[in-house]
């Protein structure tokens, strides 16, 4: 078993025909995802590389029974497409789109989570979830990966590929690596996916990795105190990273975390979870605690 | 993007919030002049992008135009957390009442739009949400549904704003949630919020950051930028649509995406060297895109050694390679480049860099491997 994809996963790209979308989606198919649709508005009834494409996610979805939506649109259109996915009955929405304006999220977001049928949207600025040797939605490349008993969840994309490339060449395989991106209004946040894990038969232990910037990760440490069995290894990028300006004081109010590096580290050590002081230490941890 | 005071106030004044009259100065004479045309007592602000000013000198009174003209003369040049004054704001001083606080920000945890407000305003509010949490009130406001009366009302009582500006301050809360919806803020935030002696509810100062993924629906923000200083080396990165901030180390820096990137800076800092800049090429560079940042990294003398650290997903290896030998034909390389590539067409682009051989161009195999090769050969360089 797998979380969020898995060998039932019928993928719709929206954005199919796009020099981007094509390339990545492509890349999923020759992985072994069930790349079922393409939607490019007024590009419907053609197709790219026999992947029929649609005017509409909800033609496509009634014409090919596609359950997950991977979005590769422009950031302006990116809240809209991934609004017409989860109208369209679309289970998991994968936004990959980078620049989408924050506020549309705050939109997009509120009325996903507003839904009853437990609808999942990972991303935007995400690389995208990949449960290795059976599915990869997004850009993540395949051949890093494989198979094993380690759940991923990541703020960071590029960050997420050197940690699973790193596990990989000591062993470790991976259950699921699931990309939450980075933005402000993320549609899942790290307390979400590690819910998921704690749930999932085949994942064991589970690497969250974090980066500077607002209390997410503080979050997810307190949470996973009181909600988590499985172990956590943890790592944090941006320990000497500058003092970024900052003008207002609201968002240190909220958070009541300076959203530091250190910060985070001891907040997340203080909940007992391991963290690694580089990519490869992480993956030395991992593969102690799995003997 | 961060605005200054004024760019924030002149935002307010368009949605109608209260805000006090004022003129900005960038000479001395001019502040004397804006203190004419305003008549009576001013006060003289610093123009930085960055809190505390205060403290550090930046807003003086002044009772009559020659007092605002030696204020400015003052505060102009001044280094503020080394945000040099370009500009002061010269406002009409009134007699203030009381202080309050009110803001308006994204919350990350809750995905939704957070309004806070309290009396004690005018002071460090991080201090007050420590000592006294209690005297702020905040109010969650639904995106899909946005701002009710009861929400400024929920505020403005919670926070036990005086009787006196009660009414204002409820008028004014709708009207700075629109502001911030409007312009696709992700912060505005007013210390203080201010009663003035004649009954008035009055935005004595504005911390407006703006959603810069907003750009292309306001069309002007390109304006409220043109008036940012950033510097030169930044500013051409910009340009080439590079993400870069200057840092003191020597071991230049390029890697895509910003998580690699940080986690970069701190494995080289942990092999003992020191980054020279932060350079976030993104997703999906291509060739041009990497030689411009070799560009840009090279031309500063103080970089005697530059690390490639790219882990491609929607990059790939094999336009990042292009790029590289690209840059080598192109500039006078003086510095060794260490590369690293892996992930997307990375063999491919490992074979490219071996086929164009370059002694001041090092291929690795790991990311410590390639941060220890870069520090090591920096400290040669500058040995």
């Amino acid at each position: 078993m797998t979380i969020l994809i898995g060998k039932d996963t019928k993928l719709v790209v929206q954005g199919l025909t796009g020099r981007e979308g094509s390339f990545h989606a492509k890349r999923n198919q020759d992985y072994g995802t069930d790349l079922v649709a393409g939607v490019t508005p007024g590009k419907g009834g053609g197709d790219v590389s026999d992947t029929p494409v649609f005017d509409t996610v909800e033609r496509a979805v009634s014409e090919t029974g596609a359950n997950t939506a991977l979005v590769f649109v422009p950031p302006r259109f990116a809240a809209d497409a991934i609004l017409e996915a989860h109208d369209a009955g679309i289970e998991v929405i994968i936004a990959v789109t980078e620049g989408v304006p924050a506020l549309d999220m705050a939109r997009a977001v509120a009325h996903v989570r507003s839904s009853s049928n437990g609808v999942h949207l990972i991303g935007p600025n995400c690389p995208g979830v990949i449960s290795p040797g059976v599915a990869n939605i997004g850009i993540i490349p395949g051949e890093i990966c494989s198979e094993g008993p380690v759940g991923l969840v990541s703020r960071s994309g590029t960050l997420t590929y050197q940690i699973v490339h790193e596990l990989t060449q000591k062993g470790v395989g991976q259950s699921t690596c699931v990309g939450i991106g980075g933005d402000p209004i993320p549609g899942s946040n790290f307390i979400d996916i590690l819910g998921l894990f704690e749930d999932d038969q085949d994942t064991e232990l589970v690497v969250m990795v974090g980066e500077i910037g607002g209390d997410a990760e503080e979050r997810a440490a307190e949470w996973s105190k009181a909600n988590m069995t499985k172990p956590i290894v943890a790592y944090i990028a941006g320990l000497t990273a500058p003092e970024g300006k900052r003008m207002g004081h609201a968002g240190a109010i909220v958070s009541g975390s300076k959203g530091t590096a250190k910060a985070k580290i001891e907040a997340l050590e203080g909940a007992g979870i391991r963290v690694g002081r580089n990519p490869t230490e992480v993956a030395e941890i991992v593969a102690e605690i799995k003997g | 993007m961060d605005l200054f005071e004024y760019q924030g106030k002149e935002l307010l004044r368009k949605f109608e919030v209260p805000v006090p009259e004022g003129r900005v100065a960038t000479t001395p004479d001019e502040a004397r002049t804006a203190a004419e045309g305003l008549g009576g007592k001013v006060v003289v602000k610093a123009q930085v992008q960055v809190g505390g000013r205060g403290k550090a000198g930046g807003i003086k009174l002044a009772s009559s135009p020659e007092e605002a003209f030696s204020a400015a003369e003052r505060i102009l040049g001044m280094d503020i957390k080394g945000h040099v004054v370009k500009r002061v704001l010269i406002e009409r001083a009134g007699a203030i009442e009381s202080e309050y606080y009110l803001s308006f920000l994204l919350d990350r945890s809750e995905r939704d739009v957070l309004g806070m407000m309290s009396a004690k305003g005018g002071i460090d509010i991080e201090e007050v949400a420590e000592t006294d949490p209690d005297a702020i009130a905040r109010v969650h406001i639904p995106p899909l549904l946005g701002i009710s009366d009861f929400h400024a009302r929920e505020l403005v009582f919670g926070a036990g704003i005086d009787a006196a500006a009660r009414k204002e301050a409820i008028a004014i809360i709708p009207t700075l949630y629109r502001a911030f919806i409007e312009s696709d803020a992700s912060l505005i935030e007013i210390n203080p919020l201010v009663l003035m002696d004649t009954g008035r509810v009055v935005a004595l100062d504005a911390k407006v950051t703006l959603d810069d993924s907003a750009d292309y629906r306001h069309p002007y923000y390109s304006e409220l930028r043109s008036a940012h200083e950033v510097p030169e080396q930044e500013r051409l990165a910009k340009e080439k649509g590079l993400n870069f901030i200057k840092l003191q180390g020597d071991v230049g820096i390029i890697g895509n995406g910003a998580g690699l990137v940080m986690s970069t800076l701190d494995v080289v800092k942990a092999a003992g060297g020191n980054s020279a800049n932060f350079l976030d090429v993104g997703g999906g560079a291509g060739a041009e895109l990497l030689s411009n940042a070799l560009e840009v990294i090279t031309s500063d003398k103080a970089v005697k050694s530059v690390l490639v650290n790219i882990f491609g997903g929607i990059t790939r290896c094999d336009l990042v390679a292009e790029g590289i030998i690209d840059a080598f034909g192109r500039l006078d390389m003086k510095v060794p480049v260490v590369v690293r590539l892996d992930g997307t067409n990375a063999e491919q682009g490992r074979k490219m860099l071996a086929d164009a051989p370059h002694d001041l161009l090092i291929a690795e195999e790991t990311m410590l491997g390639a941060a220890e090769k870069a520090v090591a050969l920096a400290h040669q360089e500058a040995a």
